[in-house]
Protein backbone atom coordinates (compact mmCIF):
# COMPACT_ATOMS: atom_id res chain seq x y z
CA UNK A 1 0.00 0.00 0.00
CA UNK A 2 1.28 3.48 -0.82
CA UNK A 3 2.57 5.63 2.03
CA UNK A 4 0.02 8.33 1.18
CA UNK A 5 -3.54 7.76 0.01
CA UNK A 6 -6.13 10.37 -0.92
CA UNK A 7 -9.83 9.51 -1.04
CA UNK A 8 -11.74 11.91 -3.24
CA UNK A 9 -14.12 12.62 -6.08
CA UNK A 10 -13.02 14.13 -9.37
CA UNK A 11 -15.47 17.02 -9.11
CA UNK A 12 -14.47 18.24 -5.65
CA UNK A 13 -12.30 21.36 -5.41
CA UNK A 14 -11.63 20.46 -1.76
CA UNK A 15 -9.98 17.22 -2.90
CA UNK A 16 -8.05 19.13 -5.57
CA UNK A 17 -6.60 21.35 -2.84
CA UNK A 18 -5.05 18.36 -1.10
CA UNK A 19 -3.61 17.07 -4.37
CA UNK A 20 -2.17 20.50 -5.16
CA UNK A 21 -0.48 20.55 -1.76
CA UNK A 22 1.02 17.09 -2.24
CA UNK A 23 2.18 17.96 -5.74
CA UNK A 24 3.86 21.15 -4.50
CA UNK A 25 5.89 19.02 -2.10
CA UNK A 26 6.46 16.36 -4.79
CA UNK A 27 4.88 13.67 -2.63
CA UNK A 28 3.74 10.51 -4.39
CA UNK A 29 0.32 9.28 -3.45
CA UNK A 30 -2.35 6.82 -4.41
CA UNK A 31 -5.68 8.34 -5.37
CA UNK A 32 -8.92 6.48 -4.62
CA UNK A 33 -12.09 7.71 -6.34
CA UNK A 34 -15.20 7.53 -4.16
CA UNK A 35 -18.82 7.33 -5.25
CA UNK A 36 -20.64 9.79 -2.99
CA UNK A 37 -23.98 8.14 -3.65
CA UNK A 38 -22.54 4.85 -2.47
CA UNK A 39 -19.81 5.65 0.04
CA UNK A 40 -17.28 2.94 0.67
CA UNK A 41 -16.95 1.26 4.08
CA UNK A 42 -13.40 2.60 4.25
CA UNK A 43 -14.54 6.22 3.84
CA UNK A 44 -17.20 5.82 6.52
CA UNK A 45 -14.61 4.23 8.80
CA UNK A 46 -12.03 6.97 8.25
CA UNK A 47 -14.42 9.91 8.47
CA UNK A 48 -17.34 8.74 10.61
CA UNK A 49 -18.30 12.23 11.78
CA UNK A 50 -18.63 14.04 8.46
CA UNK A 51 -18.54 11.09 5.98
CA UNK A 52 -16.95 13.39 3.38
CA UNK A 53 -13.99 13.67 1.06
CA UNK A 54 -11.14 14.46 1.03
CA UNK A 55 -9.60 11.99 3.44
CA UNK A 56 -5.85 11.53 3.44
CA UNK A 57 -3.99 8.61 4.96
CA UNK A 58 -0.33 8.89 5.82
CA UNK A 59 1.50 6.07 7.62
CA UNK A 60 -1.67 5.09 9.43
CA UNK A 61 -2.61 8.70 10.26
CA UNK A 62 -6.12 9.68 9.13
CA UNK A 63 -6.56 13.31 8.12
CA UNK A 64 -9.82 15.07 7.16
CA UNK A 65 -10.88 18.64 6.27
CA UNK A 66 -8.90 20.09 3.38
CA UNK A 67 -7.42 23.12 5.18
CA UNK A 68 -6.27 20.99 8.11
CA UNK A 69 -4.72 18.50 5.68
CA UNK A 70 -2.86 21.32 3.89
CA UNK A 71 -1.32 22.49 7.18
CA UNK A 72 -0.27 18.90 7.94
CA UNK A 73 1.32 18.52 4.49
CA UNK A 74 3.22 21.77 5.03
CA UNK A 75 4.51 20.60 8.41
CA UNK A 76 5.51 17.09 7.39
CA UNK A 77 7.19 17.53 4.02
CA UNK A 78 10.03 19.75 2.87
CA UNK A 79 9.65 21.81 -0.26
CA UNK A 80 8.02 25.10 -1.25
CA UNK A 81 6.11 26.45 1.77
CA UNK A 82 2.32 26.45 1.69
CA UNK A 83 2.04 28.85 4.62
CA UNK A 84 4.20 31.93 5.24
CA UNK A 85 6.80 31.89 8.02
CA UNK A 86 5.77 35.10 9.80
CA UNK A 87 3.05 34.51 12.45
CA UNK A 88 0.99 37.52 11.40
CA UNK A 89 1.14 36.57 7.71
CA UNK A 90 0.19 33.00 8.68
CA UNK A 91 -2.83 34.31 10.59
CA UNK A 92 -3.84 36.42 7.55
CA UNK A 93 -3.51 33.44 5.20
CA UNK A 94 -5.55 31.18 7.49
CA UNK A 95 -8.17 33.90 7.88
CA UNK A 96 -8.56 34.35 4.12
CA UNK A 97 -8.71 30.61 3.52
CA UNK A 98 -11.45 30.27 6.11
CA UNK A 99 -13.21 33.30 4.63
CA UNK A 100 -13.20 31.64 1.23
CA UNK A 101 -14.77 28.51 2.69
CA UNK A 102 -17.29 30.34 4.87
CA UNK A 103 -18.29 33.23 2.64
CA UNK A 104 -17.44 32.39 -0.95
CA UNK A 105 -18.19 28.74 -1.54
CA UNK A 106 -21.83 28.79 -0.47
CA UNK A 107 -23.00 32.02 -2.13
CA UNK A 108 -21.17 31.11 -5.34
CA UNK A 109 -22.95 27.77 -5.41
CA UNK A 110 -26.29 29.43 -4.68
CA UNK A 111 -25.68 32.10 -7.30
CA UNK A 112 -25.25 29.37 -9.84
CA UNK A 113 -27.99 27.01 -8.82
CA UNK A 114 -30.80 28.88 -7.06
CA UNK A 115 -33.55 31.01 -8.54
CA UNK A 116 -35.31 34.34 -8.09
CA UNK A 117 -34.75 36.31 -4.90
CA UNK A 118 -32.38 33.73 -3.41
CA UNK A 119 -30.19 33.94 -6.48
CA UNK A 120 -30.21 37.75 -6.48
CA UNK A 121 -29.16 37.77 -2.83
CA UNK A 122 -26.44 35.21 -3.56
CA UNK A 123 -25.11 37.28 -6.46
CA UNK A 124 -24.77 40.31 -4.15
CA UNK A 125 -23.01 38.20 -1.50
CA UNK A 126 -20.68 36.67 -4.06
CA UNK A 127 -19.73 40.06 -5.51
CA UNK A 128 -18.98 41.45 -2.05
CA UNK A 129 -16.94 38.41 -1.06
CA UNK A 130 -14.94 38.37 -4.27
CA UNK A 131 -14.25 42.11 -3.93
CA UNK A 132 -12.68 41.46 -0.53
CA UNK A 133 -10.49 38.77 -2.09
CA UNK A 134 -9.53 40.99 -4.97
CA UNK A 135 -8.47 43.67 -2.51
CA UNK A 136 -6.11 41.16 -0.87
CA UNK A 137 -4.52 40.39 -4.20
CA UNK A 138 -3.69 44.01 -5.12
CA UNK A 139 -0.29 44.31 -6.72
CA UNK A 140 0.72 40.74 -6.03
CA UNK A 141 1.11 37.90 -8.48
CA UNK A 142 -0.49 35.41 -6.09
CA UNK A 143 -2.17 35.64 -2.67
CA UNK A 144 1.02 34.03 -1.40
CA UNK A 145 3.20 36.75 -2.98
CA UNK A 146 5.58 35.58 -5.70
CA UNK A 147 4.65 31.98 -5.14
CA UNK A 148 1.43 30.02 -4.64
CA UNK A 149 0.38 29.53 -1.04
CA UNK A 150 -2.51 28.38 1.13
CA UNK A 151 -4.98 31.01 -0.06
CA UNK A 152 -4.23 30.43 -3.75
CA UNK A 153 -4.79 26.71 -3.29
CA UNK A 154 -8.01 27.32 -1.31
CA UNK A 155 -9.34 29.68 -3.95
CA UNK A 156 -8.70 27.17 -6.72
CA UNK A 157 -12.36 26.56 -7.38
CA UNK A 158 -12.89 30.18 -8.27
CA UNK A 159 -10.58 29.86 -11.24
CA UNK A 160 -11.65 26.40 -12.32
CA UNK A 161 -15.16 25.54 -11.37
CA UNK A 162 -16.83 28.89 -11.12
CA UNK A 163 -15.76 30.06 -14.57
CA UNK A 164 -17.03 26.86 -16.08
CA UNK A 165 -20.32 27.08 -14.21
CA UNK A 166 -20.76 30.73 -15.02
CA UNK A 167 -20.31 30.16 -18.71
CA UNK A 168 -22.72 27.26 -18.58
CA UNK A 169 -25.37 29.20 -16.69
CA UNK A 170 -24.84 32.54 -18.39
CA UNK A 171 -24.11 34.63 -15.31
CA UNK A 172 -22.14 37.83 -15.30
CA UNK A 173 -20.68 38.05 -11.82
CA UNK A 174 -17.08 37.37 -12.57
CA UNK A 175 -16.83 39.92 -15.35
CA UNK A 176 -16.98 42.44 -12.53
CA UNK A 177 -14.01 40.89 -10.77
CA UNK A 178 -11.41 40.43 -13.46
CA UNK A 179 -8.09 40.40 -11.71
CA UNK A 180 -8.81 37.30 -9.63
CA UNK A 181 -8.49 35.20 -12.76
CA UNK B 1 10.52 47.42 22.42
CA UNK B 2 7.57 46.43 24.53
CA UNK B 3 4.50 44.92 22.93
CA UNK B 4 1.19 46.69 22.65
CA UNK B 5 -1.61 44.15 22.97
CA UNK B 6 -5.30 45.06 22.87
CA UNK B 7 -8.23 42.63 23.04
CA UNK B 8 -11.64 43.69 21.73
CA UNK B 9 -14.12 41.40 23.43
CA UNK B 10 -17.50 40.88 25.10
CA UNK B 11 -17.66 39.52 28.65
CA UNK B 12 -20.04 36.62 27.92
CA UNK B 13 -18.43 35.52 24.66
CA UNK B 14 -16.95 32.03 24.79
CA UNK B 15 -14.77 32.97 21.82
CA UNK B 16 -13.37 35.92 23.73
CA UNK B 17 -12.81 33.75 26.81
CA UNK B 18 -10.56 31.45 24.78
CA UNK B 19 -8.26 34.35 23.95
CA UNK B 20 -8.25 35.57 27.56
CA UNK B 21 -7.20 32.09 28.74
CA UNK B 22 -4.39 31.85 26.17
CA UNK B 23 -3.02 35.30 27.01
CA UNK B 24 -3.13 34.41 30.72
CA UNK B 25 -1.37 31.10 30.07
CA UNK B 26 1.44 32.96 28.32
CA UNK B 27 1.57 35.73 30.93
CA UNK B 28 0.96 38.42 28.31
CA UNK B 29 -0.14 41.83 29.54
CA UNK B 30 -2.87 43.42 27.49
CA UNK B 31 -5.57 46.05 27.44
CA UNK B 32 -9.08 44.60 27.56
CA UNK B 33 -11.81 46.62 25.81
CA UNK B 34 -15.44 45.62 26.22
CA UNK B 35 -17.51 46.11 23.07
CA UNK B 36 -21.23 46.80 22.88
CA UNK B 37 -22.46 44.56 20.05
CA UNK B 38 -25.55 46.71 19.63
CA UNK B 39 -23.29 49.72 19.04
CA UNK B 40 -19.95 48.54 17.68
CA UNK B 41 -17.02 50.89 18.02
CA UNK B 42 -15.48 52.41 14.87
CA UNK B 43 -12.21 50.83 16.01
CA UNK B 44 -13.74 47.33 15.93
CA UNK B 45 -15.22 47.96 12.48
CA UNK B 46 -11.82 49.15 11.30
CA UNK B 47 -9.96 46.18 12.81
CA UNK B 48 -12.43 43.53 11.59
CA UNK B 49 -14.14 44.97 8.51
CA UNK B 50 -14.92 41.56 7.04
CA UNK B 51 -16.91 40.05 9.91
CA UNK B 52 -17.26 43.01 12.32
CA UNK B 53 -17.07 40.53 15.23
CA UNK B 54 -15.19 39.98 18.44
CA UNK B 55 -12.76 38.80 19.62
CA UNK B 56 -10.06 40.76 17.81
CA UNK B 57 -6.50 40.73 19.10
CA UNK B 58 -4.46 43.74 18.06
CA UNK B 59 -0.73 43.23 18.46
CA UNK B 60 1.44 46.26 17.75
CA UNK B 61 -1.28 47.59 15.47
CA UNK B 62 -1.86 44.30 13.59
CA UNK B 63 -5.37 42.84 13.97
CA UNK B 64 -5.91 39.11 14.21
CA UNK B 65 -9.50 37.81 14.00
CA UNK B 66 -11.24 34.47 14.62
CA UNK B 67 -10.60 33.00 18.06
CA UNK B 68 -8.97 29.72 16.98
CA UNK B 69 -6.61 31.59 14.66
CA UNK B 70 -5.80 33.98 17.51
CA UNK B 71 -4.87 30.98 19.70
CA UNK B 72 -2.44 29.75 17.03
CA UNK B 73 -0.99 33.25 16.67
CA UNK B 74 -0.49 33.62 20.43
CA UNK B 75 1.19 30.21 20.55
CA UNK B 76 3.56 31.12 17.70
CA UNK B 77 4.49 34.60 18.92
CA UNK B 78 4.90 34.04 22.68
CA UNK B 79 6.69 30.77 22.50
CA UNK B 80 9.61 31.18 24.87
CA UNK B 81 7.48 32.09 27.84
CA UNK B 82 7.17 30.24 31.10
CA UNK B 83 4.31 28.03 29.93
CA UNK B 84 4.49 25.07 27.53
CA UNK B 85 3.12 25.44 23.98
CA UNK B 86 -0.64 25.24 23.55
CA UNK B 87 -0.51 23.16 20.38
CA UNK B 88 1.07 19.69 20.34
CA UNK B 89 4.51 19.41 18.74
CA UNK B 90 3.65 16.42 16.55
CA UNK B 91 2.05 17.27 13.19
CA UNK B 92 -0.63 14.58 13.40
CA UNK B 93 -1.65 15.53 16.95
CA UNK B 94 -1.83 19.13 15.81
CA UNK B 95 -4.13 18.13 12.95
CA UNK B 96 -6.32 16.15 15.36
CA UNK B 97 -6.52 19.07 17.81
CA UNK B 98 -7.48 21.45 14.97
CA UNK B 99 -10.10 19.00 13.74
CA UNK B 100 -11.80 18.78 17.14
CA UNK B 101 -11.61 22.54 17.74
CA UNK B 102 -13.28 23.04 14.36
CA UNK B 103 -15.89 20.43 15.37
CA UNK B 104 -16.59 22.39 18.57
CA UNK B 105 -17.25 25.51 16.51
CA UNK B 106 -19.32 23.73 13.87
CA UNK B 107 -21.48 21.75 16.30
CA UNK B 108 -21.41 22.87 19.92
CA UNK B 109 -21.94 26.56 19.25
CA UNK B 110 -24.89 26.20 16.84
CA UNK B 111 -26.61 23.47 18.77
CA UNK B 112 -26.11 25.34 22.04
CA UNK B 113 -27.61 28.45 20.51
CA UNK B 114 -30.59 26.53 19.19
CA UNK B 115 -30.99 25.05 22.66
CA UNK B 116 -31.39 28.39 24.39
CA UNK B 117 -33.30 30.21 21.65
CA UNK B 118 -35.88 27.63 20.57
CA UNK B 119 -38.78 25.88 22.25
CA UNK B 120 -40.75 22.65 22.04
CA UNK B 121 -39.76 20.01 19.50
CA UNK B 122 -37.01 22.12 17.96
CA UNK B 123 -35.39 22.55 21.35
CA UNK B 124 -35.67 18.85 22.15
CA UNK B 125 -34.02 17.94 18.85
CA UNK B 126 -31.22 20.45 19.48
CA UNK B 127 -30.76 19.08 23.00
CA UNK B 128 -30.30 15.54 21.74
CA UNK B 129 -27.79 16.57 19.07
CA UNK B 130 -25.98 18.79 21.58
CA UNK B 131 -25.54 15.89 24.00
CA UNK B 132 -24.39 13.64 21.15
CA UNK B 133 -21.76 16.20 20.17
CA UNK B 134 -20.51 16.52 23.76
CA UNK B 135 -20.37 12.72 24.03
CA UNK B 136 -18.09 12.59 20.98
CA UNK B 137 -15.79 15.07 22.70
CA UNK B 138 -15.97 13.01 25.86
CA UNK B 139 -14.87 10.03 23.76
CA UNK B 140 -11.92 12.03 22.50
CA UNK B 141 -10.99 12.86 26.10
CA UNK B 142 -11.04 9.19 27.08
CA UNK B 143 -9.11 8.65 30.29
CA UNK B 144 -6.70 11.53 29.76
CA UNK B 145 -6.68 14.37 32.29
CA UNK B 146 -6.93 16.93 29.49
CA UNK B 147 -7.98 16.93 25.84
CA UNK B 148 -4.39 17.89 25.14
CA UNK B 149 -3.15 14.77 26.98
CA UNK B 150 -1.16 15.17 30.15
CA UNK B 151 -1.05 18.91 29.74
CA UNK B 152 -3.73 21.54 29.27
CA UNK B 153 -3.60 22.71 25.65
CA UNK B 154 -5.22 24.29 22.60
CA UNK B 155 -8.24 21.98 22.45
CA UNK B 156 -8.90 22.37 26.17
CA UNK B 157 -8.85 26.16 25.69
CA UNK B 158 -11.19 25.85 22.70
CA UNK B 159 -13.83 23.89 24.59
CA UNK B 160 -13.58 24.93 28.26
CA UNK B 161 -14.90 28.43 27.47
CA UNK B 162 -18.27 26.78 26.76
CA UNK B 163 -18.35 25.52 30.36
CA UNK B 164 -19.42 29.00 31.46
CA UNK B 165 -22.48 28.54 29.23
CA UNK B 166 -23.46 25.11 30.56
CA UNK B 167 -25.63 26.55 33.31
CA UNK B 168 -27.57 28.67 30.79
CA UNK B 169 -28.01 25.70 28.44
CA UNK B 170 -29.22 23.52 31.33
CA UNK B 171 -31.69 26.10 32.64
CA UNK B 172 -33.09 26.83 29.19
CA UNK B 173 -33.21 23.20 28.13
CA UNK B 174 -34.24 21.82 31.50
CA UNK B 175 -31.62 19.08 31.69
CA UNK B 176 -28.33 18.23 33.33
CA UNK B 177 -25.19 18.03 31.22
CA UNK B 178 -23.33 16.25 34.02
CA UNK B 179 -25.92 13.47 33.98
CA UNK B 180 -25.13 12.72 30.32
CA UNK B 181 -21.44 13.61 30.22
CA UNK B 182 -19.96 13.21 33.70
CA UNK B 183 -16.37 12.80 32.48
CA UNK B 184 -16.55 15.99 30.47
CA UNK B 185 -17.90 17.98 33.40
CA UNK B 186 -15.16 16.50 35.61
CA UNK B 187 -12.62 17.62 33.00
CA UNK B 188 -14.09 21.13 32.98
CA UNK B 189 -13.86 21.36 36.77
CA UNK B 190 -10.25 20.19 36.56
CA UNK B 191 -9.54 23.00 34.06
CA UNK B 192 -11.26 25.52 36.35
CA UNK B 193 -8.58 24.82 38.98
CA UNK B 194 -6.12 26.58 36.69
CA UNK B 195 -5.90 30.29 37.43
CA UNK B 196 -5.84 31.22 33.73
CA UNK B 197 -9.21 29.51 33.22
CA UNK B 198 -10.87 30.55 36.48
CA UNK B 199 -10.16 34.23 35.95
CA UNK B 200 -11.05 34.21 32.22
CA UNK B 201 -14.40 32.47 32.25
CA UNK B 202 -17.54 34.51 32.74
CA UNK B 203 -19.75 33.85 35.76
CA UNK B 204 -22.35 31.26 34.61
CA UNK B 205 -25.15 33.14 36.40
CA UNK B 206 -24.24 36.32 34.52
CA UNK B 207 -24.17 34.35 31.26
CA UNK B 208 -27.66 33.01 32.00
CA UNK B 209 -28.88 36.54 32.75
CA UNK B 210 -27.31 37.63 29.46
CA UNK B 211 -29.36 35.00 27.58
CA UNK B 212 -32.53 36.12 29.37
CA UNK B 213 -31.82 39.70 28.37
CA UNK B 214 -31.27 38.69 24.74
CA UNK B 215 -34.42 36.56 24.70
CA UNK B 216 -36.44 39.50 25.93
CA UNK B 217 -34.79 41.84 23.43
CA UNK B 218 -35.54 39.57 20.48
CA UNK B 219 -38.92 38.35 21.70
CA UNK B 220 -37.82 34.75 22.14
CA UNK B 221 -39.60 34.07 25.42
Amino acid sequence: MAEVQVFGVWSSPFVRRVEMGLKMKRVEYEYVEEDLKNKSDLLLKYNPIYKKVPVMLHNGNILVESLIILEYIDEVWEGPPILPKDPYERARARFLAKFIDDKCASPIWKACWSKGEEREKAIVETTEALKILENELKGKKFFGGDNIGLVDITANFIAGWFLGLQEFLGLQILTKIISLI
Amino acid sequence: MSDEVILLDVYASMFGMRVRIALAEKGVEYEYREEDLGNKSPFLLQMNPVYKKIPVLIHNGNPICESLLILEYIDEVWKDNKSPPLLPSDAYHRATARFWADFVDKKVFDLGRRLWTRKGEEQEAAKKEFIDALKLLEGELGNKPYLGGDKFGYLDVALVAYYSWFYAYEKCGNFSIEEHCPKLVAWAKRCMKKESVAKSLADPIKVYEFTLMLKKKYGLE
